[in-house]
């Protein structure tokens, strides 16, 4: 084998394997929407997050504006406290409301942000003050049954 | 002669596993010489060479190369003697990934900063030397047992060492391999001025081309003289060697029971 | 150890490395390619058959390549680097020094490990993550194959599902990490089997055998380990 054929397979072996990476990074990954940019933090205290977990999206509009960080029980209010990394080319005004969604009936929970009216802009350890819980099913269907019950109860009555 | 002397061996010995296998060897080794160290197979003369290229540590005793005590140099010390010295295996030990001029080459490239226009010069000079100019381009799969242990040859002159070792360089060679590489250890002993040290037990051949015969038998030394010395010895082993007697001081069979108690003979069925 | 670290930062050792690359890396290439393509395939398939049943089968690309990235990607390329390259490491080097090529080195003053380990070691090094990176990448591709083109899931869900299930930090940089520790491993095992082979040819052959046996367990005790310390508490 002559060494520079050798050493032209090499070179194209080592360009396939960091084009493998980077297609990982950027097709599959998600390092070309949003790791890369800059980013800032906002809090959001929530009553119950359901099945929140760290590195949940949180959507504005459908689209993913950042990422969930932290996630921590507060002791003194007995609420969650959800730290969130939003992309800085996105900005939300201070009556921005944050609530825990579903995607689809069994799908992952995400934060969704409904921007409000307000002209101040929140801005990096803001606290986010409007906040609606995830919704549980459990206690929907438990709502869903008793006022069921409640309602043949009047019928009863 | 002292100031001539390359290598010096000092009551030698070595054990491996609490077995002895050498035991008070003396040699002296001058420059400029052709020195045959012969024995029966697994008396030690692979051991020897071991001992002088400093693989192995002796238990006892020392051999000095060039005024230094071999087991004494630190690791790099040692790599700087051994540029001095080089030592072709029993099969050749060609690098089997390397063409025979990569071979050849090995050391140049190694060791020294040459141009490689020069190191083209120079290994198609020692391919010469050896009659293997033309081959230059074959891998050594391709040579036949002669020709690869001609390359190696090339291979140990390659840096004009003081000392070669050759371990069994006739092994498994037809007759005209066998009395080219015998006359070339001769010719370029001569004419690059080293002192050889061939291990083998191929009498005849190498009685034509040796300047000094060591016997090795059973750890010690049997027998040394020059060539002719040698044939006309009667010391029994040295006779049973060089004459190639199936019985004698070396003894046909493997230690054993006696015999007629092996085979049960005049026991149980008597 | 600390030799082969040495040893392997000289530059004019550099095209042996290169060369090594070839050996390992490159003529890996096609085995990798090959079952990743088909891993994927397969795993679209039966991600696609159980999937369907929760009508969430726009999940599987996250399926794919979360399991690639993750594990069968590191850990089946690592397994069949193991069998390709690691064996064939350990090998040559065992046959080099059952027919005293590495005494004969010795001898000339070149230290083998220097010359004949530490390039294998660092090649072997250097091919695995790419050679990871393909597998899963290929694997990917196979299982959009066979779940977008062949079965016709909608492509743009594949995509983005995937993408957001699949975190840069977390997913692909742990799995990165994991092949560079399986690369260590496996040539680690592969050089040492071959430099400490009984030089016989019973001797290289129980070497070879070692070295796919004991990188193969090495491989998965590793996984878990690493499994262990990198995805706890992650959902």
């Amino acid at each position: 084998m002559q060494r520079t054929t050798m050493d032209l397979w090499v070179g194209l072996f080592v360009a396939a394997g960091i084009g493998a990476l980077l297609v990982l990074a950027l097709k599959v990954g998600n390092m070309g929407t949003y790791s890369a940019a800059q980013s800032y933090t906002l809090l959001g205290n929530f009553e119950n997050i359901g099945g929140l977990k760290p590195r949940a999206p949180v959507k504005s509009a459908g689209v993913v504006v950042g990422r969930v960080v932290d996630i921590q029980f507060n002791p003194e209010t007995f609420d969650a406290v959800v730290t969130m990394s939003i992309d800085s080319r996105y900005q939300f005004p201070k009556d921005t409301f944050a609530s825990i969604l579903t995607s689809g009936l069994l799908g992952e929970q995400y934060i969704g942000l409904a921007a409000g009216g307000d002209e101040v802009m929140l801005k990096s350890g803001d606290k986010i003050m409007k906040t609606n819980s995830a919704m549980v099913l459990e206690e929907m269907i438990g709502r869903f049954l008793f006022n069921k019950a409640s309602e043949s109860n009047g019928d009863k009555n | 002669m002292t100031s001539e002397t390359l290598v010096e061996i000092n009551d030698l010995n070595f054990s491996y596993d609490k077995r002895a296998i050498l035991k008070g060897i003396n040699m002296t080794m001058p420059r400029g010489k052709v020195i045959a160290i012969m024995g029966g197979s697994g008396c030690g003369k692979t051991t020897l060479l071991r001992l002088i290229g400093g693989s192995v540590a002796p238990s006892s005793g020392y051999v000095k190369v060039a005024g230094q005590v071999v087991h004494e140099l630190s690791r790099d010390e040692l790599f700087q003697m051994r540029r001095k010295m080089s030592m072709l295996f029993q099969f050749g030990a060609l690098f089997t990934d390397l063409s025979v001029f990569d071979n050849v080459a090995f050391q140049m490239r190694e060791h020294t900063n040459l141009p490689e226009a020069v190191i083209r010069d120079l290994v198609l000079m020692k391919l010469h030397a050896v009659g293997l100019r033309g081959a230059h381009k074959l891998m050594p799969a391709e040579l036949s047992g002669g020709m690869a242990r001609r390359v190696a040859l090339a291979r140990s002159i390659a840096l004009d060492p003081l000392l070669i070792m050759y371990d069994e360089p006739f092994t498994g060679l037809d007759p005209i391999s066998l009395s080219v590489i015998g006359n070339l250890i001769r010719r370029l002993t001569d004419a690059l001025g080293m002192t050889s040290i061939v291990v083998t037990h191929d009498v005849q051949e190498s009685l034509k081309i040796v300047d000094y015969v060591y016997f090795i038998s059973e750890g010690v030394i049997a027998a040394h003289g020059t060539p002719a010395e040698v044939r006309d010895s009667v010391a029994p082993f040295v006779h049973q060697f060089v004459h190639g007697e199936e019985d004698g001081p070396v003894p046909f069979h493997y230690p054993a029971n006696s015999y007629a108690s092996d085979l049960r003979l005049g026991g149980r069925f008597a | 150890m600390l030799m082969l670290l040495k040893s392997g930062i000289s530059l004019r050792r550099f095209h042996l490395i290169i060369r090594e690359i070839y050996f390992t890396g490159v003529l890996s290439l096609i085995i990798i390619v090959v079952s990743g393509l088909f891993v994927g395939m397969v795993l679209g398939l039966q991600g696609y058959e159980t999937l369907q049943k929760y009508g969430s089968e726009s999940a599987v690309g996250t399926l794919v390549a979360l399991s690639l990235v993750r594990e069968l990607g590191p850990v089946v390329a690592a397994l069949l680097f193991a069998s390709r390259a690691g064996s064939a490491i350990t090998a040559e080097i065992g046959l080099m020094k059952a027919t005293e090529q590495l005494a004969a080195m010795e001898m000339m003053a070149v230290d083998p490990i220097a010359r004949v380990v530490a390039p294998r070691f660092w090649a072997g090094v250097i091919s695995m993550p790419f050679l990871a990176a393909m597998f899963s990448a290929v694997g990917i591709f196979g299982g959009y194959l066979v779940t977008v083109v062949l079965i016709g899931v909608d492509e743009g869900s594949f995509w983005s599902q995937m993408q957001n299930a699949v975190d840069f930090r977390y997913d692909i940089v742990n799995g990165v990490i994991k092949t560079c520790v399986f690369g260590v491993a496996v040539t680690a095992i592969a050089v040492f089997e071959g430099y400490d082979a009984p030089p016989t040819a019973e001797g290289v052959s129980g070497a070879t055998t070692r070295t796919v046996v004991t990188s193969s367990l090495a491989i998965l005790g590793l996984d878990f380990v690493l499994t262990a310390f990198m995805f706890r508490g992650m959902s």
